[in-house]
């Protein structure tokens, strides 16, 4: 339990990892230990206890989880699971022993095994000696809200099938505790049981609650299990009618179509999501991925190669490996079960013949299960391997054992990279910096061993010196940029607890110092600066904060301006490889490097951003940023800033995704390393970071198949995990069916980032405008030839299908694809980055943005929300109040003659001159209220979204807002009606 | 029988295309070697990109040589390779050492796939070239008097 270790700055691995080194989280199992030491043969899995209690939200879904682990940053909860293997004693229980008691003190990292038994190493001397009272059960009693009880009797008495023989390792329990006498009612199933919470929060959750929360999760109405069954129960009728006609005639899907042109409104059918209906057979059926996390352009895939190509459907699927996630199961058991084969974690779609085995759902072959795995550590017998939470969630976390990691795991490592030159100083964007960065430099994820670094960069490489003797750091200016080194070994990589002061001191000092135009202010040698930062952090990795405003044009890597030279295309590929090479280089060291950008002037977003691309990183583009001008800039940068530096990060991060046999993925497209053809390498993962992958189809597929993902990463507080995600999907042989369940949210997301990855690779431009409108021109001609009907733009009334053509006219109106010279080539990479990174909410919002009419809140009944209206002036009256929030900004639009009283409500005044950006605040009335409970609700988890801006019909920023209306025709682009008609020839041409 | 500057050209054609085997089958092993293994592209194309020009320099001198000694059916043969090697070395991807391959996109499946495809091709093609190098060049010895 000691401190960390402190000789100031000594960069590198084995000083990093001192023996006497103990991890935040190892304190928290501490109380765990202590239970397995009173209890000594108490069976496998205990539990852990929660010591801060979450909200009764999340309870009531799950009120059968436990819980440990810190809260993730923006309120995610973690549920977590600690089995073990069972510990038998050695002559009690069937099976060899297992496990030993915590006799060392916590080994040295790399090589010592870890004696304990949840695989965490306890310090010896952290076991008291007494361990009679099992603090946590009573804690946990307390903390659970009282409406979760009534649940809990019912899942007991349904949740488990099929009752084991209870083979109790008769002599292995001593009823020592508390502990013990609250398991034994569980057992027997009887009543007076006290408030249960602490018994059913273990490896096995009761399945029914897991079921609701499941499904609640999956679908955003509020479909509940009954209709899910009944969705169950149509798709095996489905399987069982042969014919596709007959398959569609039972199934219950209106087949009906409509036709694009007659029906003006597409929108107000909706934009749900598909269901996805899930065979009877596997494991959990009624376990299913949040889509937002993994999603396929086919909710049911075609089981052949031939009948993809003849509905010309573009199939890929679209993944966010780290999405934050409520409810997290994380699980820590010894050994984690894995295909032997394929190495698929088990997930609930593979199939259980019986107890003993499990046949892997993608490749199809028989494994066994291991003995512990149906351990119920409550019941003390062999349970259902059903109930186990790998079996139940379709996202689970594991804690992985040392095999899975090459080295220790690192500590959180930042450096900030600073552009101090003249035109930096302008924006004055340091001022916001270090505004941000003092409130939030706790906040930052990592550990005691966190460690921090500076370097300014102008013509010269500015680094900073800390030492524990001075208060503000000295400052070291190496000038030789090409032949650049590293001025001091051990004082500019400091760790942040220890330096915490002086660090608070430096960050707020920072803007004043570096307020003046210095002789040395004129250029930027930002390529020097990060080879240096690499070469830093080279043994350890991290993360790379560069905040640049000018174009490097001296040091390695210098750039020279080309925004006006348009030979040889439209320079959106990069003009060097050296931040290319700088990036691989970083990838394999496990340093992501990200990129805020605030430039006025050309900086090459293009060349400057392939720093990002490999290595993980994200970029975030402000442009024309001015710290006294531009206030939403500020803002937005603001909000951007703190959810960077507060979110959750993984580090040295792999990411596998596995198919199914006859699936393969062919190509990646977002920003990481491609290591090996299912192989992601992530210097870094942070939750806000997508990507899409294509697949093909390599031969005919059985009735369902299935994706898992599983990224394994070390967690800020040291810690080697694996996230795993497994999307399960039905085949069809029907063509129709195809059309049916084709979702457009993981087509868009996909065409955005193969359009951008073309065209920063190289080709036209024109060419990625042409692939996106031959996108809906097939999909949309293939289905006239299968229906073979009439004239006209026929699409199905389910599916997505309907919404193809108006988004794919918004995407080609996007600033990534708008084909006008009026876009700069900065703000054009800025848009195209966005999308190559971002997951699909970010990107839908951003290319087809929410308007909502706010009139409506003031005639709406309290629980509804007025719904989107179509992206075209013809809905916006001249007395009305709209938001609009696209993926950056979002608006208030005021017409002329809106409603006063509305104005006054809302704005404080009915005077339509009278409102400006500053009316628009939170006022002592119920309208008021609503309005601003409304703007909560739809900005909620949008991190980057800028505040609200006040817009009414002469202010300049109109433009902007009308612009957004991409459903309207501007001088160089179609309307929504025009581009349909487009289309239909198109289509008729082909 | 003389030894005619066509022999000699043969003869050196021949040392130089068993070369261009040992490249070809050196690519085909590494490409597959990324696509079933786990080699780390970087540092198989770091590998790869060595060989390209001294690949190139090498077909494109036995090419040159054949032109000088007029030997048609060669020339032919040669020249649709040349122009190839010559279009992939100005239409390869921004970077600063030679080299064709990328690290970045050689792991995308069509990438992957036209890479073996190609060095395969290429692999017969010069052993072809080596058989028929042998036999023109006895032919030569022995036709030229």
């Amino acid at each position: 339990m000691s401190s960390i270790p402190t000789a100031p700055g000594k960069v590198g691995f084995p000083q990093a990892y001192g023996p006497s080194q103990t991890y935040q989280h190892v304190q928290q199992f501490n109380q765990f230990a202590h239970q397995n030491v009173a209890i000594p043969n108490n069976g496998s899995s205990t539990h852990t206890a929660n010591p801060f209690p979450f909200p009764s939200a999340t309870t009531s879904q799950q009120p059968v989880k436990s819980s440990l682990s810190s809260q993730v940053p923006n309120g995610g909860n973690n549920h977590q699971y600690n089995q073990s293997a069972p510990n038998y004693g050695a002559a009690s229980g069937p099976f060899a022993p297992t496990t030993v008691l915590p006799q060392q003190p916590i080994p040295s990292f790399p090589t010592a095994p870890h004696p304990t038994l949840n695989g965490y190493p306890v310090p010896n001397s952290t076991i008291p000696a007494t361990t009679a009272t099992t603090p946590f059960s009573v804690q946990q009693l307390t903390s659970v809200p009282n409406s979760s009880q009534p649940l809990i009797p019912s899942a007991l008495s349904s949740a488990r099938p099929a009752p084991f023989p209870t083979s109790q390792p008769s002599s292995a329990s001593i009823p020592t505790s508390s502990y013990q006498q609250q398991m034994t009612p569980r057992s027997q199933g009887s009543t007076g049981y006290p408030p249960a919470p602490p018994v059913l929060q273990t490896g096995f959750p009761a399945p029914q609650q897991t079921v609701y929360s499941s499904s609640q999760q999956f679908t955003s109405s509020n479909t509940s299990q009954p209709q899910i069954q009944n969705m169950n129960q149509q798709f095996d009728r489905m399987n069982m009618g042969g014919a596709p006609g007959a398959q569609q005639q039972v199934s219950g899907f209106r087949s009906d179509i409509i036709d694009l042109i007659a029906e003006r409104n597409v929108q107000q059918l909706g934009f749900d999501d598909i269901p996805v209906q899930i065979p009877q057979q596997v494991a959990e059926p009624n376990a299913h991925i949040d889509p937002n996390i993994f999603r396929s352009t086919l909710v049911q895939v075609p089981q052949t190669e031939e009948l993809l190509k003849k509905s010309r459907l573009p199939f890929a699927i679209t993944l966010h490996p780290f999405r934050d996630v409520k409810n997290l199961n994380i699980i820590q058991c010894s050994n984690i079960v894995r295909c032997r084969y394929c190495r698929t974690y088990i997930n609930p779609y593979v199939y259980l013949p019986d107890h003993r085995h499990w046949k892997c759902n993608l490749c199809n072959r028989n494994n066994d299960l291991p003995d512990d795995f149906c351990w119920d550590p409550v019941a003390k017998a062999f349970g259902d391997p059903r109930n186990r939470p790998e079996t139940q969630n379709a996202t689970v976390e594991f804690i992985a054992p040392s095999e899975y990691m090459l080295r220790p795991p690192q500590p959180a490592v930042y450096v900030f990279v600073l552009d101090i030159s003249a035109s930096a100083i302008q924006s004055g964007y340091l001022y916001t910096l270090s505004e941000q960065l003092l409130i939030n430099v706790d906040q930052m994820p990592g550990d005691d061993r966190a460690q921090i670094c500076f370097i300014a960069v102008d013509q010269c490489l500015h680094f900073f010196s800390f030492s524990s003797s001075k208060r503000y750091p000295s400052e070291m200016i190496v000038d030789d940029i090409d032949y650049a080194f590293v001025p001091s070994v051990t004082s500019l990589l400091v760790p942040l607890k220890k330096f915490k002061d002086t660090i608070r001191s430096f960050i707020k000092q920072l803007p004043d110092f570096y307020s003046q135009i210095s002789p040395t202010s004129n250029g930027n040698c930002l390529g020097s600066a990060l080879k240096l930062a690499q070469g830093m952090i080279q043994e350890i990795g991290g993360r790379v904060s560069i905040f640049q405003v000018s174009l490097p044009n001296v040091g390695l890597g210098a750039l020279k301006s080309r925004e006006e030279s348009t030979d040889g295309g439209q320079n959106l590929g990069p003009a060097t490889d050296f931040y290319k090479a700088l990036s691989l280089e970083c990838t394999g060291a496990q340093i992501c490097l990200d990129l805020f950008m605030f430039n006025t002037q050309y900086a090459d977003l293009a060349t400057l951003s392939e720093v990002a691309k490999f290595s993980t990183g994200c970029v975030y583009h402000f442009p024309n940023y001015n710290y006294r001008n531009d206030i939403h800039q500020v803002k937005r940068f603001e909000r951007t800033l703190t959810r960077y530096l507060t979110r959750k990060l993984g580090f040295e991060a792999v990411l596998r995704i596995r198919t199914s046999r006859g699936l393969a993925l062919t190509g990646f497209y977002g920003n990481f390393f491609v290591r090996s053809p299912d192989l992601l390498a992530l210097a870094n993962v942070n939750p806000d970071s997508a990507l899409a992958a294509q697949v093909t189809i390599e031969e005919k597929l059985p009735q369902y198949v299935c994706f898992q993902s599983a990224l394994l990463y070390t967690s800020s507080k040291g810690d080697r995990r694996i996230r795993v995600h497994t999307m399960c999907l039905p085949t069809t042989g029907d063509l129709l069916q195809l059309y049916n369940n084709f979702d457009l949210k993981a087509t868009v997301s996909y065409l955005a980032k193969i359009g951008v990855e073309r065209s920063m690779t190289g080709s036209a431009l024109a060419d990625s405008r042409e692939a996106l409108v031959n996108a809906v021109v097939d999909s949309v001609g293939a289905y006239q030839k299968a229906v073979s009907r009439g004239s006209g733009m026929l699409v199905p009334r389910s599916g997505h299908l309907r919404l193809f053509p108006s988004y794919v006219l918004a995407l080609l109106k996007h600033s990534a694809f708008s084909s006008g010279r009026g876009i700069r080539l900065d703000e054009r990479a800025g848009a195209m980055l966005m999308m190559r990174s971002s997951p699909l909410d970010q990107i839908l919002a951003d290319i087809y943005p929410r308007l909502y009419r706010l009139n409506e809140l003031a005639t709406m009944p309290e629980d509804q929300s007025p719904s989107p209206l179509p992206l075209s002036f013809e809905h916006i009256s001249r007395g009305g109040v709209y938001l609009m929030i696209t993926g950056t900004i979002a608006f208030v639009y005021v017409a002329s003659s809106a409603d006063p009283g509305f104005l006054v409500n809302v704005f404080g005044t009915s005077i339509y001159n009278d409102i400006d950006e500053y009316s628009l605040l939170e006022r002592d009335n119920d309208l008021s209220r609503r309005v601003h409970s409304f703007f909560k609700k739809v900005t909620q988890f949008r991190f980057y979204l800028g505040p609200i801006i006040t817009i009414k019909e002469h202010s300049p920023l109109r433009d902007v807002f009308v612009r957004r209306l991409v459903d309207d025709r501007s001088e160089s682009t179609h309307s929504y009606v025009e581009f349909l008609q487009h289309l239909k020839r198109e289509i008729s041409g082909n | 029988m003389a030894f005619t500057f066509a022999a000699m050209c043969y003869l050196l054609a021949l040392i130089a295309v068993g070369f261009c085997i040992f490249f070809a089958i050196y690519t085909v092993i590494c490409v597959d070697e990324l696509r079933t293994d786990y080699k780390n592209p970087i540092e198989q194309c770091r590998n790869l990109n060595q060989l390209i020009l001294p690949e190139y320099i090498i077909h494109g001198t036995f090419t040159v040589l054949f032109i000088f000694s007029w030997q048609l059916i060669s020339i032919l043969a040669n020249l649709p390779l040349a122009f190839y090697h010559i279009y992939t070395y100005i239409n390869r991807p921004v970077m600063s050492g030679p080299g064709i391959y990328d690290p970045t996109t050689i792991l995308n499946r069509s990438t992957l796939s036209s890479t073996l495809r190609i060095s395969w091709t290429k692999l017969a093609f010069y052993l072809i070239s080596f058989f028929y190098y042998l036999y023109a060049m006895i032919y030569t010895l022995v036709t030229s008097n």
